[in-house]
């Protein structure tokens, strides 16, 4: 039986239906269609199925839908303004933060959630921060190069 | 996606254990869900019925007791932990675990008493909850009772629970050391604590008066070194000072031994981390 699940999305009042046993993962993207956020593991290890949730980053395929009733949640589909991408996933171009794609809107949520907390983390912070989030293609090296120089951009200058 | 099971959010404590005792076996309490959820999608588990306690009140706060002590709510995640000025004042031990766990994504929704339910021999809180003498809050239709986490916690995951049965909180008494560590090492890929100890120690005129230490991810459960704990009274806080007491602290126990370590390295390691414990935790007096 379907349960009315209704919440706010990238800044939208939202309604659907979702069963019980539905992750939040499986409601954005099977649901709603917002096939931004990933599925790797689908187990709570990979971080490619990051959102937040009332502003805290979480693993949406280890997260039931309903916990969403009456929360905020930000997918990537909710980082860029308009046409304005966000100073993170410009970065993550110029540093070509990126080689297959399946890491990257995770890293890029879970990189927000980063620098809502600290708008200037140092490196050990990053890494630190983005220990939940697997990469099997980069090295991580420019992951965290594109998030520190965008930073500074994130946070208006401030 | 997952088998069905029926969902129940109850919204009060009273209306929890009617379904625990309606159900018992049937029924799995769901808190975060961050073991729970990875275990039925491995097919490890397969409730009937979710008793998803989200939409509970009274159980996300963590509250100062009068005499110094901390109530911790049964949906307080670990970063609530990591985060709480109450917490890291009254308990900086335990908000010292709770920022080591998994990583930021488990923290901010893993729970501390799902945790301890799950009784997980490689969960990092135990050395702490061991060291602290914290307690483990329980209701049922019978009433409430507070259990030891030393006795709570019986086996790999294994815990004195009964199936009528709720965990509500976790006390954690007031706390007497001057001075406190946790330290682990942790299996690269899972994250989880292959060697874990936390101690905790009281200084008086120069002297140690007081230590309490716990080894967690070693054995089927933790333990508390009380042979070394009375070895450190009367001694003076040297940094590395204790050496040759800490030889094979974990000899004696039913000591894990996986694709992830061995015993005897798992054995190795109890004595590596209860020494750097100690040293960290003496080289913090003072601070
Ligand atoms: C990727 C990943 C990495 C992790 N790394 C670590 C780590 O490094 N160290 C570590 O210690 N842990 C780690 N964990 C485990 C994590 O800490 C979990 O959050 C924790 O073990 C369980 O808490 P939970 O709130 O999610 O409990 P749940 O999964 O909801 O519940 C766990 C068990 O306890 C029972 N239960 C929960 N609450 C109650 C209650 N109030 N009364 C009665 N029964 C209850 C449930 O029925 C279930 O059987 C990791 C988890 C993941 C997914
Ligand atoms: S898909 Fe969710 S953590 Fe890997
Ligand atoms: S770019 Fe391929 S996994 Fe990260």
């Amino acid at each position: 039986m379907k349960s009315h699940l209704t919440f706010e999305l990238n800044g939208e009042a939202t309604e659907t239906f979702c069963e019980p046993r539905q992750s939040l993962l499986e409601v954005l993207r099977d649901e709603l269609k917002l096939t931004g956020s990933k599925e790797g593991c689908n187990n709570g290890n990979c971080g490619a199925c990051s959102v937040l949730l009332d502003g805290r980053v979480v693993n949406s395929c280890i997260v039931f839908g309903l916990e969403a009733q009456g929360r905020k949640v930000t997918t990537i589909e909710g980082l860029a303004e308009g046409g304005t991408l966000h100073p993170l996933q410009q970065k993550f171009l110029e540093h070509a933060a990126l080689q297959c794609g399946i890491c990257t809107p995770g890293f890029l949520v879970a990189a927000k959630a980063l620098l809502d907390v600290h708008p200037h983390p140092t490196e050990a912070q990053a890494r630190a921060w983005l220990a939940g989030n697997l990469c099997r293609c980069t090295g991580y090296d420019k992951i965290i190069r594109a998030v520190l120089d965008a930073a500074p951009s994130a946070s208006g200058g401030k | 996606m997952l088998p069905a099971f029926e969902y129940r959010s109850p919204l009060s404590v009273e209306e929890a254990l009617e379904l625990l005792a309606k159900y018992r076996e049937d029924v799995k309490v769901l808190a975060g869900g961050h073991s729970l959820i990875p275990a039925m999608k491995q097919g490890e588990v397969c409730p009937k019925v979710l008793l998803d306690l989200r939409r509970m009140a009274g159980l996300s706060a963590i509250d100062p007791f009068e005499d110094g002590g901390l109530r911790i709510g049964a949906l307080v995640t670990h970063r609530d932990l990591e985060i709480s000025e109450l917490a890291r004042g009254r308990s900086p031990l335990l908000a010292e675990v709770a920022s080591q766990v998994g990583d930021a994504q488990v923290r901010n929704f893993g729970t501390l008493v799902g945790s301890v339910c799950q009784a997980d021999p490689a969960s990092d809180y135990p050395a702490a909850l061991l060291a602290l003498e914290a307690q483990v809050v329980v209701a049922s239709p019978r009433g409430e009772r507070s259990v030891p986490v030393e006795g709570f916690i019986q086996g790999a995951f294994e815990t004195a629970l009964e199936p009528d049965e709720l965990v509500l909180a976790i006390d954690v008494p007031r706390s007497w050391a001057r001075t406190a560590a946790y330290v682990r090492v942790r299996h690269v890929a899972s994250g989880f604590a292959l060697a874990g100890v936390a101690a905790q120690i009281l200084v008086e005129d120069g002297r140690i008066a007081s230590a309490r230490i716990g080894v967690t991810g070693v054995a089927e459960r933790a333990f508390r070194l009380a042979v070394i704990e009375e070895q450190l009274l009367g001694r003076e806080p040297l940094p590395g000072a204790f050496a040759e007491m800490i030889r094979g602290v974990a000899l004696g126990r039913e000591i894990l031994s996986d694709g992830a370590a061995s015993a005897e390295y798992r054995s190795h390691l109890a004595d590596v981390c209860t020494a750097r414990a100690l040293r960290k935790a003496i080289s913090r007096i003072g601070v």
